[in-house]
């Protein structure tokens, strides 16, 4: 069976003015299902925007993303956004909740999408609402939430479609120690049913407890005691 | 799903109430112009309609210009009208001024309208009290009149004229009849007038000669040809010029009476389609600015899987629903407005589908019309650029 997705040759750079400024260069990962990795890296290195490459939030400049055996490049916006609904559960850096939702409707945003029915989807928040501990907060607002409380929030959104990938940015940043680890069990169970989960972290001991860990300096990949990335020098790779 | 939208839609339009209220406003009043003065038509044309049909429909109108040295009919020109094919009576009119004087009352530039016998034989619902004009009258141009309702009023209060002796412009008159209220309003009232025998009125009264001439004819002869005679008639006694007389029938009145309110109507909508207009330029605006500030909302959503469709229709339902609700509201504001109307001026009131379905279609083709390009622009947004505004 194929990767379930892999980055080849992947560069992202942005305008900034007349120049050019490369923000991931030549990154290659190929990550199998069922894997519990963390990506690891000062702030600035690039993370965000590899998550977001990852997630079919953005395109990179050059490179070739392949996921579930399609390449991203060719789907249509339509395509792209069952995708991120069906297959992937994003949990951003800034939580992104709506603060005109309750942390109810809040979860059950994604599965509107899915085009489930309202008793399915009450049933599936409350769970989830549950399985984070948040089930006493169900009609509260974000801005009636702790940080730690809206992380949990943006968790169990992400979670709740049951998809097969879950990317998390910083998921337990704001989080104390205590919460943070009962989040890192909550995504241990999530991979032992089967489910991919990509952790991004600038925090040496969140990312510790990945199977595998990918450094990333200054939008350079490189495997955790593994040789760095192969093609580092070559210069000319992104264009 | 569609329900969930539909959800999503309405709360935002609850969420923002001042903005979607004042929005809303604009469509109503766009609404409410047209849905009034569409009806307000629609009344006066049905007004004038059965004001006219209930003047009889075996009735020629000839209106007289006439030439400098021929102004008008004389009484041999009117016998030979009345003795053309299918012709049943001959009704001239004539017109003056005068003042009229009964005891102490006196009123000054009294319409007097000049008429013949044949004017209250075809309408006998004329009369009020006493006797219409007889043939004897013209003949021996006889010093008597009829009054008109509101004259009657004024100068007798409730007892009945007839038989008393009033003076027209210093001459005694003897009145030997009263005309009932026309009612409302209309063309033809005489509620003001004093009714004399045509002759009387030209002659004594210094009116006009005749010069607007009402022709009978019998019941289901060929109004073409009764008229193509009357034409050829009329062109003799003018010298050969027929431009000088035009010749009216019922119908051409209420086709033409008709042209002329549809026309007004439809000029007055179009003005009042343009605050329509206006109001669909104020919803533009309000979902543009709608957009941009929800623009991390869309991008969050597209992120959790709302395709650009979802995104789409859930801005284009808000701008439809807020046409729809302004134009609910405006047919009641306009029906209202046309129903105040219909009492000032008189007008009947009755509300009719047209409109009303022009309205609500009106209001819907504004909503997609200016709803569909803030919608996408939202659902066209990149997600990655839209979650990452602030
Ligand atoms: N839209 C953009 N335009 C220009 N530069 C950008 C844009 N997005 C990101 N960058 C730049 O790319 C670099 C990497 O950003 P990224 O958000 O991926 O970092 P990160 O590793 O997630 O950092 P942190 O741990 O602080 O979240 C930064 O230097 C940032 O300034
Ligand atoms: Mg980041």
């Amino acid at each position: 069976m194929s990767a379930l997705l892999s980055l080849a040759n992947i560069c992202k750079s942005y305008a900034m003015g007349e120049e050019e400024y490369e923000v991931l260069h030549d990154v290659n990962l190929t990550i199998e299902r069922g894997e519990l990795i963390s990506i690891f890296g000062p702030s600035g290195s690039g993370k965000t925007t590899l998550m977001n490459i990852i997630g079919c939030l953005d395109v990179p400049t050059s490179g070739e993303y392949v996921l579930d055996g399609t390449l991203v490049a060719d789907l249509e916006p339509r395509q792209l956004a069952r995708i991120r609904n069906k297959k992937i559960g994003f949990v951003f850096q800034n939580f992104q909740l709506l603060p005109r939702l309750n942390t109810f409707s809040n979860v059950e945003l994604p599965l509107i999408y899915s085009g489930l029915k309202a008793a399915e989807r009450r049933q599936r928040v409350l769970g989830m609402l549950e399985l984070v501990g948040l089930s006493h907060k169900a009609e509260s607002f974000p801005n009636q939430l702790s940080g730690g409380q809206q992380q949990r929030v943006a968790i169990a959104r992400s979670m709740v479609t049951e998809p097969s990938i879950i990317l998390a940015d910083e998921p337990t940043g704001a989080l104390d120690q205590k919460t943070g680890q009962q989040i890192m069990d909550l995504f241990r169970q999530f991979n032992q049913a089967g489910r991919t989960i990509i952790m991004i972290t600038h925090d040496p001991i969140v990312a510790a407890i990945a199977k595998r860990t990918v450094r990333i300096l200054d939008g350079r990949l490189s495997e955790e005691g593994g040789a760095i990335n192969a093609k580092r020098d070559t210069e000319d790779v992104c264009r | 799903m569609l329900k969930e939208i539909l959800k999503m839609s309405v709360d935002n339009i609850v969420h923002n109430k001042t903005r979607s209220f004042l929005t809303i406003l604009g469509i109503v009043i766009g609404v409410g112009s047209i849905i009034a003065l569409m009806l307000m038509g629609d009344g006066a044309t049905s007004s004038i309609q059965s004001q006219l049909s209930g003047l009889g429909g075996n009735k020629l109108t000839v209106s007289i210009t006439g030439t400098p040295i021929k102004s008008g009919l004389s009484e041999q020109d009117l016998q030979g009208m009345a003795t053309l094919n299918n012709v049943t009576a001959v009704s001239p009119s004539t017109s003056a001024r005068s003042s009229v004087v009964y005891g102490d009352t006196a009123k000054k530039n009294v319409s007097i309208a000049g008429r013949s016998y044949s004017f209250f034989e075809a309408d006998s619902s004329l009369l009020k009290a006493g006797r219409g004009l007889s043939r004897l009258d013209i003949e021996n141009r006889s010093h008597v009149a009829l009054l008109g309702s509101n004259l009657t009023m004024e100068l007798f209060g409730n007892k009945s004229p007839v038989g008393a002796n009033i003076t027209l412009g210093g001459r005694e008159f003897l009145v030997v009849g009263a005309l009932a209220s026309s009612g409302g309003f209309s063309f033809s009232s005489l509620d003001d007038s004093v009714v004399v025998p045509y002759n009387t009125a030209e002659r004594a009264l210094g009116g006009t000669r005749v010069n607007s001439i009402d022709v009978f004819f019998t019941e289901g002869s060929p109004v073409t040809e009764v008229k193509a005679a009357l034409k050829v008639r009329l062109t003799t006694v003018f010298d050969g010029r027929n431009d000088v007389f035009s010749i009216f029938n019922q119908q051409d009145m209420l086709d033409m009476m008709e042209t002329v309110t549809a026309t007004m109507t439809m000029l007055l909508a179009g003005i009042a389609a343009i605050s329509l207009l206006v109001g669909g330029i104020g919803i533009m605006n309000m979902m543009l600015v709608s957009v941009t500030e929800r623009t991390n909302e869309i991008g969050l959503r597209k992120s959790l899987g709302a395709e650009p469709l979802h995104i789409m229709l859930q801005f284009l339902i808000e701008a439809v629903i807020i046409c729809l609700l302004g134009g609910f509201l405006g047919i009641i504001l306009g029906g209202l407005l046309a129903y105040a109307g219909s009492l000032l001026i008189g007008f009947e009131f009755a509300i009719t589908a047209f409109p009303i379905i022009l309205a609500f279609g009106f209001s819907v083709a504004v909503g997609l019309i200016f709803g569909i390009a803030p919608a996408r622009k939202a659902s066209n947004l990149n997600p990655i650029d839209a979650l990452r505004y602030v």
